[in-house]
């Protein structure tokens, strides 16, 4: 047998959940061996490879709970090779993959196929369970025989559940999994066919709005039904400030819910359409200026729990048509954390914790992913440059699909290596396989 | 300088309108000919881009083109029925390498000339014309109504207007289906922008999500609008609203809200009453104020072309006299 793979992460700050400092990480195999002040371990072990990680964050892995990776039945947008790969481009050492595939990943058959098309993939991949039989809306799925498969997210995400009693029975059913219902908040009758928020810009530009009101609704509903359960609640991208005050006051209660806000609704407000450019498309829609104020005023208090991508690539021709027409979704593994580190005022460990060491603990996958940086620990890692000045240029993705929102901006920090289970598997910006 | 689309009637200003306008008498006068058509545009080629069915606005536009000698190419189909398998960035390119010099856009979703505009940047110079798209605009009709306010006034009463706000001074009311009519949205900028004030009349769940912003007063009192009114801008109601469930029935929105022959009386000696077509006799209007000396729907429709061929001489015009 091979001698056991040796990679040194040198010169970098550690930063994790109990805070920072400057140190060497050293891995063996698949596990941390060695985390030690710098200068101890400054001649790499023979046989090692040093990495380069001066002047950077070196961080456990982040963790999205939200990414489209469209296999099976889609992989002309993305492939869970090309969306696994670009995650890791992004730094994500595991992603929570939907389940809206074709055919819609609602029993263990397909999951069975999604966790073996995982094995190759450039990082972990889990995938989400759908919550209704053919996201439907009508009958349950059998969450039991995915969850013993390891299932922990169920969501039928796309659309959320319409019926307020189906959504009841799934958290009540959720509760005995130990798993998680994750619901897409948008009341159906109320976002009708909008292709942006409702409001003063919809109103001039002659275009179908979905109302703020229709994913509050929705909100409420839900929280009101994981309080009755006790089944534990998972928000997808909140977009509006009154959802978020909802949230606050189910936390406050002792509700067992969380949330996820995107960058692009951090980023971005519904001005984007402006101009008719479907990239901007997405549901949720981009919100008003006072909601992007109200999400990036709740990620450090603790209402939001995570940043997550909603990764939804789309080919050219799904975009290349009407705003009415096209499909909704931005892609986002590889430029969530270079947004989140521009376009935010918050501390590393703030952004971290939003996009590792939170998202990991609702999807049950900490501390292999998101935990402590110590000897013994999993080597699912991430090596940030803080000071890296780059744009966004759609046509050198990984990503099968080019539909970023950032096309053409300049972000300030960038990934450099990323380590899955000990495998360097991005060198120096450069995906490795 | 001519803008090089017309995407909004606001592309034009007061300025532009006031162009159009005066361009648009030499057109009339072109129509009242024995043999209707000038050489103005010989040698260009129009598209009419229809992914919706409107055979009055592509007749209307066809008819403009020919008299101006040009070629004119038809594409006709509705969005969904385009092949699955090209995009309509790729119908646009397509036929854009045909060579055209001006493409004439109508869509049922907003922003499509828009985006047609936008593709066309990176191979020619083609111009594009909104024809109409989605609850967005319809710049077109919008100059018809103005030109037909102005120039009606004009010749019933020996109004004179100062310019370029040949509207200066009048109250129009319109009355209708506002929430998706692109003809309010172009209506209410061409109006307030030529000087008159705008009063949109309609239950509120036909009014847009938000009016802020728009030059305009919003009433649900129809009565009073119209008794107050210099013209009575009818908008079309849609039998789709009952069941999208904005209104109840069509027999309570014509109580409440058309001009039925008992509610004409209301209105001063020299109101216009005016609709962009197609009219539905005896639901947002009665039959009988459709056919009164008030009304001058049907000479909307025939300015139409005029102004078209105001539109197109003016986006592709060489300069030639419109005389030649």
């Amino acid at each position: 047998m091979a001698r056991e793979r040796q990679v040194l992460l040198r010169g970098g700050t550690v930063v994790d959940s109990t805070g920072s400092r400057l140190a060497d990480v050293l891995v063996k195999g698949e596990v941390v061996v060695a985390v030690e002040a710098p200068g101890q371990s400054s001649e790499a072990p023979p046989g090692a490879l040093a990495l380069d990680a001066e002047g950077c964050a070196v961080a456990p892995g982040l963790v999205d709970l939200h990414a489209h990776l469209r296999e099976p039945g889609m992989e002309e947008a993305e492939t869970i090779e090309t969306g696994s790969r670009a995650a890791a481009l992004g730094g994500y050492t595991a992603v929570v993959a939907m389940p809206n595939t074709q055919p819609a990943a609602d029993c263990a058959a397909v999951i069975r196929q999604v966790l073996e098309l995982a094995k190759s993939a450039c990082c972990d991949v889990r995938p989400a369970g759908a919550i209704t039989v053919g996201r439907e809306g009508k009958v349950l799925a059998p969450m039991a025989e995915m969850a013993a498969m390891g299932v922990r997210v169920f969501t039928d995400d796309g659309t959320g559940v319409q019926s307020a009693a189906l959504m009841r029975r799934a958290l009540e059913y959720a509760t005995a999994l130990g798993a998680v219902i994750a619901d897409h908040c948008e009341d159906a009758s109320l976002a009708g066919n909008g292709c942006m928020n409702e409001g003063q810009v919809s109103s001039l530009l002659g275009l179908l709005g979905r109302p703020a009101v229709s994913e509050e609704v929705m909100v409420l509903r839900d929280i009101a039904l994981a309080r009755l359960t006790g089944g534990r609640l998972h928000l997808l991208h909140v977009t509006t400030a009154d959802a978020l005050q909802a949230v606050r006051l189910a936390k406050a209660a002792g509700v067992p819910v969380t949330a996820e806000v995107t960058p692009h609704h951090l980023a971005l407000t519904e001005e984007a359409l402006r101009g008719y450019e479907t990239v901007y498309k997405v549901n949720p829609p981009l919100r008003t200026l006072r909601d992007v104020v109200a999400l990036r005023g709740a990620l450090s208090e603790g209402t939001v729990d995570a940043i997550a991508t909603d990764h939804a690539p789309h080919p050219p021709e799904a975009k290349d048509t009407s705003i009415c027409d096209a499909a909704p979704g931005v892609v986002g593994l590889e430029t969530a954390l270079s947004v989140c580190l521009t376009e935010l005022q918050l501390p590393l460990g703030t952004v971290l914790a939003l996009m590792s060491w939170s998202p990991a603990k609702i999807a049950g996958l900490h501390p292999a992913h998101g935990g402590p940086i110590v000897a013994g620990a999993p080597a699912n890692l991430c090596v940030v440059d803080l000071a890296k000045e780059w744009v966004v240029r759609p046509e050198q993705m990984a990503s099968r699909s080019r539909n970023t929102p950032f096309a053409g901006r300049r972000l300030k920090g960038k990934v450099r290596h990323t380590l899955l289970a000990g495998e360097p598997v991005v060198v120096n910006e450069e995906p490795q396989r | 300088m001519t803008p090089r689309h017309l995407l909004s009637v606001a592309d034009l200003g007061a300025l532009g309108i006031d162009e159009v306008l005066r361009l648009t008498d030499s057109f009339v006068e072109v129509g009242a000919r024995p043999i209707p058509k000038v050489p103005a545009l010989r040698g260009k080629t129009v598209v009419s881009l229809f992914f919706e069915d409107s055979t009055r606005t592509r007749l209307s536009f066809e008819a403009a083109a020919r008299r101006l000698s040009a070629d004119v190419m038809t594409f006709a189909g509705s969005s969904s029925s385009l092949n699955k398998g090209e995009s309509l960035r790729d119908t646009v390119l397509t036929i854009e390498a045909m060579g055209v010099d001006a493409f004439v856009v109508r869509h049922s979703c907003g922003g499509v000339p828009a985006q047609v505009a936008g593709w066309l940047g990176a191979v020619g110079d083609a111009s594009v014309v909104n024809a109409g798209d989605g609850a967005h605009e319809h710049p077109t009709q919008a100059l018809l109504d103005c030109y037909t306010i102005s120039r009606e006034r004009e010749r019933r009463f020996g109004a004179k207007a100062g310019r370029p706000q040949v509207l200066s001074g009048l109250q129009v009311a319109i009355i209708g289906d506002i929430r998706h009519s692109r003809v309010a949205r172009s209506n209410v900028i061409a109006f307030a922008a030529l000087g008159a004030s705008v009063t949109l009349v309609a239950p509120p769940t036909l009014l847009p999500p938000s009016v802020q912003g728009w030059p305009a007063e919003v009433s649900h009192d129809v009565d009073g609008a119209l008794a107050k009114c210099d013209v009575a801008y009818l908008l079309r109601l849609q039998n789709e609203r009952m069941t999208e469930q904005f209104l109840p029935s069509v027999r309570e929105y014509t109580a409440l809200y058309g001009l039925t022959a008992e509610r004409a009386r209301l209105l001063g000696p020299s109101t216009l009453v005016m609709h962009p077509g197609p009219v539905r006799r005896g639901i947002e209007i009665a039959a009988e104020v459709v056919d009164s000396p008030s009304s001058v729907i049907t000479t909307q429709v025939a300015n139409g072309v005029a102004v078209r061929m105001a539109v197109l001489y003016l986006l592709l015009g060489s300069g030639a006299p419109v005389g030649a």
